[in-house]
């Protein structure tokens, strides 16, 4: 039994080293974990579900935004990636928060195709982030059934 | 013989081609002019006349090649060329000959042999030629005519020697020979003849020579008739003997004869002829050919660039004759590499600038960083330091024994002269990266005078007269940066009391009229745009002497009196103390303000200090708009008069005015004129007289250009001044420097205000109530943002109110105190910076009107006015993105005390909450 939490333990940390290497994560996410506690051990699940909620929605409705050529009210549109990227900031979405800087940057010249083109990026990495994570937390939670430990994971 | 005659043809064939053959540019008939476009008449002409530009005096050319080297040689030249070619013809020919007559002999000498050997019947010994022996060409030849024309041949006979069958036969064959023999004679002394023909057609040099000189000729003019080229000969004296000249202005204006035998002087005017004729003259004395470009700027053909090349002609017995010169002229090519010369240089230029801007740029980067780190540095010292005074200050007001006590005057006095040093530092570093701002405000610069000398004399512990004179001319009201000038002048009165242990300290004002160095300068008119001022308003220059009957200061020590932590002797710097800031803030606020601070100085007697000002005076008209700022003062000033009063003086009172070592009491000094009848009671260093308690505060607030907290204290705050009374004060335990600089600078840097208000008010009950759970408000309208506070906070042990916009964070402090604010910058509804503007203002005029213009619901705050919290200043921090918009200056400027910035970390929040929250 010991041999598959330790098996278990190794992947789980390869696996969240592996998101801070390929840019998904950044030490913000190290910060998230870091507040997880015995009182709150859902924490960043939590947290990370919330802002997957987040994404859906302010996706949805900048997508709306965008969706006609003509009349695009940039306004709303800058103000949800402002909320996206403040929330992705949050939470460590490394590669979301990237995209909104460009998107962003977009939003401001009112240019609706690299809009589109930012928000398209928006929806594949919040997407891909997603399923990483339920892989990670997956995870975590054959190793706690296995009766192991989450493990520390050092960055850097 | 044929190749002979060949060989000799090809030499001939060989010297002619030293010019084209058949290049007569004057013949319209010959081949290069045929090979022009057929038809084009102009060509021929144009020949023509290039033939007649030429000037050349006939008669003295052939003088010329006659006499000089080069003529001569030429001419020599030719003549040994043809002479080689006939020599050559001859010696062939001589050898013809030669090679015949052996023959003869030889025919004759076998005759000889056959009648010989006829005769004796011997071997016939081989007749050998005697003839040019010794010459190996000649017998080479002979091996080769003989191989060739005579040939070996055997004579073969059939018969029996010696039988007369045999002889007879003999005999015939060799009159065969003969005969054959005979006939190549004939036939040679034909050819012979032929060929003394062909030479007589060659044997006119005279001619050849002329058609190879014509072709020469007609060379030259070739190549000639369109270059922009002057050739000419002058003679000893320069005198032109010869010119060819193509330009056509000159020949108009100038006939030959105008030009020949005359020097270029004679014949021009203007730039560069001189030059011309100096260079000639300087090859001709030298010897030796030389190249010169000179610049002609004459009438006849206006300026023009010419390269010339002038060398010494020499006569057969190497004397100097005069000089060959050819010019050619490189106007364009002079104007063009002198415009690449140009281009390069300012490329170089450029570069050098650039390199040079790049290197300003660099230090001035690393200047303002370093700058703004020490800003920054001196900005974090500061929070906690004060934090150490403000405790230290409370702690002194409970129970201490003597020694206690002694140690913490100590610790707070050094706590005081430490962020007294930050402030200086701060200000320093504002008025150098031009961040300091100067702000026009009417002002009275008597009531200023008065104030300032109240202040010092209220923490004075020498027994020192401080006086005021400010001349009648003065005007009542000017309009300046009252802030500054205060600080100013604080500076100086503390530095000067700082050094004067007996006599008087003063202050003097007069109108003088504007000073030679600001007439030149744009400063001053910048300096007064920077103070708002319009042009419609006269402006009026005002000297303001700070003496001292002290120490004085030595003159050698007077150039870095300005110099930043310098003080006259490091001997001083420990007698008296000090940072060695003031004096370098002094006269950066100055001359930031377009006036110049200057001393003069007699050792033990006494410096001063002079600053001149330009201030604008309000117009008289603008009075009716006074009305309103000092209506209360007109109302409720004890003395009207004073405003217009132009003597104080402060003297120090007899008997003891120390109590036991502790602070001065206020009322030990009385103004001359009896301003403060009544016992004064200190408040953060101004002479407070609680019977004028109205109209003293309003003249401090005018004073202070609008700094309003201070009144506030008192007024809605009594309980506070009651506090210092307590504890006597705390001015008067320190410098007065320090107290009034760290006051001005709080009152101008709301940014950084973290010495007085808020550790100043704090009272016991609210240091107790610190030490309860604090009430922080969080103003955020991201969730997630919220959710990871939230998360953050709890781990920290604090919990706290969400506002989810800027409008809500204003109910929510209207409704309730908080101890902190964390505020998003970039908000729906109303963002953070408009809000935190809002709190301010409501913190500084108790009510909400500015929030109530801007949109924000009036009926949520109109009930609670009056907030007890609303006197103290709410710390708020900002929550940035770190982007450009969102710039801690930014941040600064709108009222915010510090910021975090984005993603928030628990270390990030830890630290903060810990500087802000007790």
């Amino acid at each position: 039994m010991n041999t598959v939490v330790a098996q278990l333990q190794r992947q789980f940390q390869d696996y969240l080293v592996s998101l801070y290497q390929q840019g998904f994560l950044d030490n913000q996410f190290t910060e998230l974990r870091k507040l997880q506690d015995e009182g709150t051990p859902d924490f960043v699940a939590e947290v990370v579900s919330l802002f997957f909620d987040d994404c859906s929605k302010l996706i949805n409705s900048m997508s709306r935004s965008l969706e006609r050529p003509e009349n695009v009210d940039f306004k709303q549109v800058d103000s949800g990636v402002h909320q996206l990227k403040g929330s992705s900031s949050s939470v460590g979405a490394r590669r979301v928060k990237n995209v909104c800087i460009s998107f962003k940057e977009c939003c401001d010249v009112q240019n609706r195709e690299g809009c589109l083109r930012c928000l398209q990026q928006v929806d594949y990495e919040y997407k891909m982030l997603k399923t990483k994570l339920q892989d990670l937390f997956n995870l975590e939670q054959q190793i706690v059934q296995a009766g192991g430990a989450i493990p520390q994971v050092n960055i850097n | 013989m044929e190749t002979d005659q060949q060989m000799e043809e090809m030499d001939v064939e060989v010297l002619s081609s030293m010019w084209p053959e058949d290049v007569g540019g004057t013949e319209p008939d010959n081949q290069f002019n045929v090979e022009k476009p057929a038809g084009d008449s102009d060509t021929l002409k144009e020949v023509d006349i290039a033939e007649k530009r030429t000037m050349a005096d006939l008669k003295r050319l052939p003088d010329l090649l006659n006499t000089t080297d080069q003529g001569s040689s030429q001419l020599t030249n030719l003549v040994k060329q043809w002479e080689y070619m006939q020599d050559h013809a001859v010696r062939l020919l001589r050898e013809e000959l030669k090679i015949l007559t052996k023959q003869r002999e030889e025919a004759e000498a076998k005759e000889l042999k056959i009648i010989e050997e006829h005769n004796f019947e011997t071997e016939e010994p081989e007749n050998v030629p005697v003839l040019d022996e010794s010459s190996d060409l000649f017998r080479r030849f002979k091996e080769k005519k003989r191989d060739k024309l005579v040939g070996r041949k055997r004579i073969e006979i059939d018969e029996e020697f010696d039988t007369v069958a045999y002889w007879k036969q003999k005999a015939l064959s060799l009159e065969k020979m003969l005969e054959a023999s005979t006939e190549r004679e004939r036939r040679l002394i034909e050819k012979l003849n032929e060929s003394l023909k062909t030479m007589e057609s060659h044997s006119a040099p005279v001619e050849e020579l002329t058609q190879n000189l014509k072709r020469a000729e007609g060379f030259l003019h070739f190549i000639l008739q369109n270059a922009p080229i002057v050739m000419g000969h002058q003679d000893k004296d320069l005198r032109y003997l010869f010119i060819y000249n193509k330009f056509p202005t000159l020949r108009e204006h100038v006939r030959d004869k105008d030009i020949l035998g005359k020097t270029d002087v004679e014949i021009f005017h203007g730039g560069g002829v001189k030059e011309s004729e100096d260079f000639k003259r300087e090859v001709l004395e030298k010897g030796k050919a030389s190249k010169r470009e000179i610049t002609f700027e004459t009438d006849l053909f206006g300026s023009k660039t010419f390269l010339i090349y002038v060398e010494p002609v020499y006569n057969k017995a190497r004397e100097k004759i005069g000089i060959n010169y050819m010019g050619m002229e490189v106007t364009d090519q002079v104007r063009k590499r002198e415009k690449m010369a140009k281009l390069r240089e300012d490329n170089a230029v450029r570069k050098a600038m650039e390199s040079e801007l790049t290197k300003t740029i660099h230090i001035t980067e690393e200047t303002m960083r370093a700058k703004q780190m020490l800003a920054t540095m001196s900005h974090e010292i500061r929070s906690p330091l004060s934090g150490v005074v403000g405790m230290a200050e409370i702690l002194s007001t409970t129970k201490l024994d003597k020694e206690q006590r002694q140690l913490l005057n100590v610790m707070i006095s050094s706590g005081d002269l430490v962020l007294q040093l930050i402030n200086d530092i701060l200000d320093l570093s504002k008025v150098e990266s031009g961040v300091m701002k100067l702000e026009a405000t009417k002002f009275r610069p008597r009531e200023v005078v008065k104030h300032v000398l109240q202040t010092a004399a209220a923490s004075l512990k020498k027994e020192l007269t401080l006086e005021g004179n400010i001349a009648d001319e003065v005007p009542i009201l000017v309009i300046g940066d009252v802030l500054r000038i205060r600080q100013i002048l604080t500076n100086l009165i503390s530095n000067a009391i700082k050094f004067t242990h007996q006599g008087k300290v003063g202050i003097k004002l007069k109108v003088i009229p504007e000073p030679s160095f600001a007439s030149g300068l744009e400063l001053n008119t910048d300096a007064e745009e920077q103070n708002g001022l319009t042009e419609t308003e006269t402006s009026v220059w005002i000297r303001c002497d700070v003496y001292d009957t002290g120490i004085g200061i030595p003159e050698n020590a007077l150039p870095c009196l300005f110099k930043k932590y310098m003080q006259a002797s490091a001997d001083h710097a420990r007698k008296y103390g000090g940072t060695g800031l003031g004096l370098a803030i002094c006269k950066q606020l100055v001359e930031l303000m377009g006036g110049q601070l200057t001393v003069t100085s007699q050792v033990n007697l006494g410096s001063t200090f002079t600053f001149i000002l330009p201030y604008k005076v309000a117009a008289s008209n603008d009075h009716s708009d006074d009305q309103d700022e000092f209506s209360d003062m007109v109302d409720h000033q004890p003395e009207p008069d004073d405003s217009t009063e132009g003597y104080f003086q402060f003297k120090p009172l007899l008997g003891s005015i120390y109590s036991n070592g502790g602070p001065v009491i206020g009322n030990n000094f009385l103004p001359h004129k009896a301003m403060l009848p009544s016992p004064v009671k200190l408040m953060n260093g101004f002479v407070a007289d609680p019977s004028d308690n109205t109209g003293q505060s309003e003249a401090v607030q005018v004073e202070n250009g609008g700094y309003k907290d201070e009144p506030r204290l008192e007024t809605h705050r009594p309980e506070t001044a009651h506090q210092y009374e307590n504890g006597n004060g705390r001015c008067p335990s320190k410098e007065s420097e320090s107290c009034s600089s760290s006051q001005a600078s709080s009152e101008m840097e709301s940014e950084f205000t973290v010495s007085s208000p808020r550790e100043d008010v704090q009272t016991e009950a609210e240091v107790k109530e610190t030490s309860k759970q604090p009430k922080i408000l969080l103003v955020e309208d991201n969730k997630i943002n919220i959710m990871v506070a939230k998360s953050m906070m709890k781990q920290l042990g604090y919990t706290f109110d969400i506002a989810n916009n800027g409008v809500e964070a204003i109910t929510a402090i209207n409704s309730s105190s908080y101890d902190l604010v964390l505020m998003d910058v970039c908000m729906p509804v109303l963002d953070g910076l408009k809000a935190t503007r809002l709190i301010r203002s409501y913190e500084e005029s108790g009510n909400w009107d500015a929030a109530v213009e801007a949109g924000v619901d009036i009926k949520v705050l109109e009930n609670k006015q009056m907030s007890v919290r609303s006197t103290n200043r709410l710390p708020i921090i900002a929550m940035t993105a770190n982007t450009l918009s969102e710039s801690s200056e930014e941040c600064y400027a709108n009222g915010m005390d510090s910021f975090i910035s984005k993603p928030v970390t628990l270390q990030k929040l830890k630290e903060c909450l810990k500087q802000y929250l007790h």
